[in-house]
């Protein structure tokens, strides 16, 4: 068995095999691969006992579920109007510049993603975004160049 | 028990209603009709299309005439200013995302977008046009179905077709806000996906946004080269069917015109699917007691039984996908589409001094996956494509209508000779249970030398709409060579909807189908309800032309397929003997195992 | 109006006395009607933003009939501006679990479930961590009550009752036709309360005090306190307890930076306040104050004279244009020409008059999208269209 059927038996050993248990065994591959491959929506169906056009259907519906390659770092600045008030366009050019990126991309050593999203709930220090499940707050140009530094290096 | 019923008002008017009946059904029984574009009567409700919206007095906000059950006392308006201004906005809403260039649509004249836009009048479009700003796509690749987004309104009733009456999921519904669409699995074509071809998704589409892959111009073409010899096979479900796209009401039997009809239109040979039919029951029937003696009397461990029907292509495909393991339990038989074509270009052709070459073979079918049967590639015994082109009743119909014919008042004529003789036995196989029924027909009394022991023939327990039918036969004083059979009673089953072969494959993965025979159709009600039939279809549209067909076999003088004079001219002159050489090489074929994802 | 309505801050949510074990048994030592008694007469709303009677709810699913029930905890707080959900689940967590507790007790449910909007994963493992010890406490006391939380994947419409059950099935957020309703057919099918998180802690602080202190804040049919998240042009962003009835005008006195041009009072799915109207709008559920009250999940959004209220109503038109599940014709289709409608009018590819079908659009909207979101674009539309056409054209 190839890893991806490994961990794909593994979550629905842990969730279970009934359609209710398909978001976590998706949400557990994508921690795992970043983003949901043909290959791993065709294992998820023939696991689980799905339809693969339904399961594809199901990820494709939220945000945090790619179909897409995504780099190993994913990150998605709010674009909600307070964030867009308190700067989030400079943040943004700074992010771009700095990877050489356009939203939508993915840098070419494959480390980051960058995207944008919807309220992050953490308006009262906007601009914010999250890099994987981190949040960062009240960013400015430098200090998202420092965050980025240290993802740099991992 | 009686539940008591409640009252409702609507349009001021008390009404006693069933509790639990939407407000769709409340106002339908009273003469009121209340448009819909996302509810069907075949699926589950949707209310998504949000066309159906009434008022009811008292609440702010409108509801789905569809989605909302009656409740005791409610005041329902039908037809306020309020309700008629949001309709028109949401008719106003869903041109502006649809490609309305409808002159150059198939389903002009019969879109039910377009019948909604006619209704109430929409003659100016304030919004804002959304087709330019999307990057629509239209699928092409299948050869029984065309798939086009610019002309999709979302009602997700093709999704639901292929879930809840198909069981096999090709379509979903993928993305969502303004980017939601109707996808297939990782947005590929749909000749490389699950998808059967059974049209189903055709059938109930309202808009142009499914159809199927036409041929009309390549059969004018044919007909009308005086080097070609056209000819033409029809399927038993085509002549009762045809007539509801031409004036007349569903169940309407219109064989002779339909010969007429054919005739005119420039085919040199007018000739009847019905006649393999027949063909069909006599090889098919053959194998059955072979692989039953293979079973009872040589012990073999290796035959497969039940044995499986294999005249309906959107079954192959759906068994090549979903269980490959059990390929072989399919009848080795082709389809009477397959079979006939394969005749005509070897046996007619040479009963006709005709160069195969020069035959164009054309059939007319109530079916969408018969296309791409015909294209498949173990569908050239002949030498040649065995069926060149396949056109739907629809198609038929279109042409018919082109060709400026006024089929209310044509005379009525009979199928041509060699190919054209059929019993009751063949034209029933357009109905579920149609092929089991004449099947047992033939082999109950070649085996037992007896009729089968219903009256009239008339095997009712394999008729009617049940998803899934059983029935047993037992064998009793059989002839001295089917003495193995003696006492076994024979077991059948008949299915018909994918989502009923799923049962029934199911039960044979398990171990827990003790069947001998089954009877496997893609479509509800069989190849009557067929991806290629007129649309609309419900179940009482259905259940006539059931009852159509079921009189086409009471009407006729022979109803056993081995009494069919000229499949037994073709035995004697031709073929020789069932499950012979030259059948095997012509009339037999093989599957493909096929990804289930 | 101003003068009468003070902005009266409370401390019952965040306040740790970490006495849940107590609360706790005294709850479990009424009978579920004592409870839901004190419920209804506290007449507690929904703080979610759709404002339902929290004690009817309980109730209602208390009187259902079925071997299985559910209590979901609404985690997936999503409307632009709003925070409050987050801060309660990493300060007074102990409190929503209670809450949850005495809701099954009420209701006969055994099973409980929060389900946490994706883009808070950063929360799960300390949340886990705190159910793990509350289950363990659950067991100690003899109560067979489990906790799961399920995560979202970012989706707003799964804030939706019914596109949250739809989630929790392991399909796509896409709601579902009412009736039938939550309390008799909600999760798989059976019965569910499904509650705010914010809502749940105030039934703890109810549960605590007793209806009446919870009844003796805050004004006719806008009974008690709420959490505000207050953010934008604003020296003091965070969140804030504070009594219902308030007018907008003593929040912008508090909250303002002193040139508050409009305050956007609910989210996106809220209405714009313009200054104009600041004395005569307070903060409540719809009742009879005069001037106008507006319902609320508590977003407050400030905005000063420097800002464009187009920028602002384009900002509202993406996201709900990005959120909507698609499903239905008026608010798929209806979103996509707000956007693109507002922006015309903008270029002056349409003339100022297209503002006024627009509106009349979000009218539409309002009476025949399927759910609240479509049904909610015609508040911030029309009252920023109304209050700022300039600003839309020029």
């Amino acid at each position: 068995m190839s890893p991806i059927q490994i961990l794909i038996k593994e979550l629905a050993d842990q969730y279970g095999r009934r359609r209710e248990c398909l978001l976590p065994v998706m949400q557990g591959v994508i921690e795992r691969e970043n983003y949901l491959s043909e290959y791993s929506i065709v294992e998820i169906a023939r696991e689980m006992d799905l339809p693969a056009a339904e399961v594809y259907g199901t990820a494709t519906f939220y945000s945090f579920m790619e179909v897409k390659p995504m780099g190993r770092f994913v990150i998605r600045i709010c674009k909600t109007i307070t964030c867009s008030m308190k700067g989030k366009n400079q943040v943004l050019f700074a992010i771009q510049d700095m990877l050489k990126i356009k939203v939508g991309e993915t840098s070419a050593d494959g480390r980051f993603t960058l995207l944008q999203t919807n309220c992050l709930g953490l308006c009262h220090k906007a601009p914010a975004m999250l890099i994987n499940h981190t949040p960062f707050t009240n960013l400015t140009p430098e200090k998202v160049r420092d965050v980025l530094s240290d993802f740099m290096k991992k | 028990m009686s539940t008591k019923k409640i009252n409702i008002y609507i349009n001021g008017t008390p009404t006693p209603v069933e509790p639990g009946t939407m407000i769709l059904d409340a106002a339908k029984d009273n003469g009121i009709i209340i448009p819909t574009l996302c509810y069907h009567k075949d699926l589950c409700i949707a209310g998504n299309c949000r066309v159906c919206v009434v008022e009811i007095a008292g609440q702010k906000r409108l509801s789905a005439a569809c989605a909302t059950p009656c409740e005791e006392g409610m005041e329902i308006l039908t037809n306020t200013l309020k309700v008629r201004n949001s309709r028109k906005h949401i008719i106003e809403l869903l041109l502006s995302e649809h490609n309305a260039d409808c002159t150059k649509c198939y389903r002009n004249g019969s879109c039910e977008l377009q019948n909604l836009a006619s209704e109430y009048k929409i003659m100016t479009q304030d919004f804002i046009d959304l087709v330019p700003l999307k990057t629509y796509s239209m699928d092409m690749y299948s050869p029984s179905i065309i798939k086009d987004n610019s002309k999709c309104i979302r009602c997700q009733r093709c999704v639901r077709t292929c879930a809840e009456i198909q069981g096999v999921n090709a379509l979903t519904v993928a993305h969502k806000g303004d980017e939601m669409t109707i996808s297939t699995f990782l947005n590929k074509p749909m000749n490389a996906v699950v998808c059967t071809n059974c049209g189903q998704c055709i059938n109930h589409c309202p808009t142009g946004a499914l159809v199927e892959k036409n041929y009309i111009e390549e059969v004018w073409d044919a007909v009308s080269n005086p080097n070609l010899h056209a000819v033409v096979q029809t399927a038993p479900a085509v002549r009762i069917g045809l007539g509801e796209e031409l004036g007349f009401e569903p169940g309407s039997r219109n064989t002779g015109k339909m010969v007429t009809a054919l005739k005119r239109l420039g085919f040199d040979s007018v000739l009847d699917t019905d006649f393999t039919a027949d063909l069909t029951i006599m090889e098919e029937g053959t194998e059955l007691l072979t692989r039953l003696k293979k079973a009872l009397v040589d012990k073999d461990e290796n035959v497969k039984l039940p044995m499986a029907t294999s005249c309906s292509p959107g079954w192959i495909k759906y068994i090549e996908h979903m269980y490959p393991e059990f390929l072989g339990h399919l009848s080795t038989c082709k389809s009477p589409q397959q079979m006939f074509g394969a005749l005509v270009k070897t046996y007619y052709a040479k009963a006709r001094n005709l160069d195969p070459d020069k035959i164009v073979s054309v059939s007319i079918m109530p079916c969408t996956a018969k296309k791409f049967e015909a294209s498949r590639p173990e569908m050239f015994d002949s030498g040649y494509r065995d069926v060149d082109y396949v056109l739907t009743t629809r198609e038929l119909a279109i042409m018919i209508k082109q060709a400026g014919i006024n089929f209310k008042a044509l005379e009525e004529s009979k199928f041509d000779r060699l190919m054209g003789e059929s019993t009751g036995a063949g034209v029933i196989f357009g109905a579920t249970g149609g092929v089991m029924e004449a099947a047992l027909r033939s082999a109950y009394e070649l085996v037992t030398g007896r009729e089968v022991p219903f009256k009239n023939l008339d095997i009712k327990p394999v008729r009617g709409m049940e998803g899934v039918k059983e029935t047993s036969i037992k064998i009793e004083n059989p002839k001295q060579e089917w003495a193995f059979l003696d006492g076994v009673e024979l077991k059948c089953a008949v299915a018909h909807g994918l989502v009923n072969a799923k049962t029934i494959m199911d039960s044979i993965k398990k171990g827990t189908a003790d069947y001998h025979f089954v009877e496997i159709m893609a479509c509800p009600g069989g190849c009557l309800g067929g991806g290629g039939q007129p649309i609309p279809t419900s179940p009482e549209i259905r259940k006539k032309r059931t009852e159509a067909i079921y009189a086409e076999d009471a009407h006729m003088t022979v109803r056993k397929s081995h009494e069919n004079h000229e499949v037994q001219k073709l035995y004697h002159d031709f073929l020789i003997t069932p499950l012979g050489e030259l059948s095997h090489k012509l009339l037999h074929t093989k599957y493909t195992p096929r990804n289930r994802y | 109006m101003g003068a009468q309505y003070q902005l009266n801050r409370a401390d019952f949510i965040f306040k740790n006395e970490n006495d849940w074990e107590e609360i706790l048994t005294k709850i479990l030592n009424q009978t579920p009607q004592d409870l839901i008694n004190e419920l209804i007469s506290s007449e507690l709303k929904g703080r979610g933003g759709a404002g339902f009677p929290t004690g009817l709810k309980w109730k209602v699913a208390a009187e259902a009939k079925a071997s299985r029930k559910f209590v979901i905890c609404n985690a997936d707080e999503g409307e632009p501006g709003t925070f409050k959900d987050r801060e309660i689940l990493e300060r007074v967590p102990y409190k929503v679990l209670t809450a949850m507790v005495a809701c099954g007790y009420v209701i006969g449910a055994k099973e409980g479930i929060i389900y946490l909007r994706g883009e808070y994963r950063f929360l799960l493992e300390e949340l886990l961590k705190v159910i793990e010890e509350f289950e363990y406490y659950l067991r100690e006391i003899g109560q067979t009550f489990t906790i799961k939380v399920f995560m979202g994947s970012g989706a707003y419409i799964c804030g939706e009752e019914t596109a949250l059950f739809e989630s929790l099935e392991g399909k796509r957020g896409e709601p579902r036709n009412k009736p039938p309703y939550p309390t008799s057919s909600g999760y798989m099918g059976l019965p569910t309360v499904i509650n705010n998180v914010e809502t749940l802690a105030h039934t703890y602080t109810i549960f605590k005090y007793g209806a009446k202190k919870f009844y003796d804040l805050g004004v006719q049919y806008s009974r008690g306190t709420k959490l505000f998240s207050v953010s934008g042009d604003t020296p003091k962003p965070g969140i804030y307890e504070l009594e219902l009835g308030m007018s907008v005008q003593d929040f912008v006195h508090e909250f303002g930076d002193g040139d508050t041009k409009a305050v956007q009072v609910g989210g996106a799915s809220g209405s714009l306040v313009p200054r104009k109207k600041f004395m005569d709008t307070a903060i409540g559920f719809s009742g009879k104050l005069t001037g106008i009250s507006l319902p609320t999940g508590g977003s407050m959004m400030l905005f000063n004279s420097s800002r464009s209220m187009y920028n602002v109503l384009d900002n509202y038109l993406e996201f709900f244009r990005e959120e909507s599940c698609g499903q239905c014709t008026p608010c798929r289709v209806g979103c996509q020409q707000l956007l693109i409608g507002i922006k015309a009018v903008k270029r002056g590819d349409k003339p100022a008059s297209y503002l006024d079908k627009l509106i009349r659009l979000t009218e539409t909207m309002q009476h025949t999208a399927k759910c609240g979101l479509g049904q909610s674009v015609a508040n911030s539309f029309s009252s920023i269209v109304e209050n700022f056409r300039e600003e839309m054209i020029y």
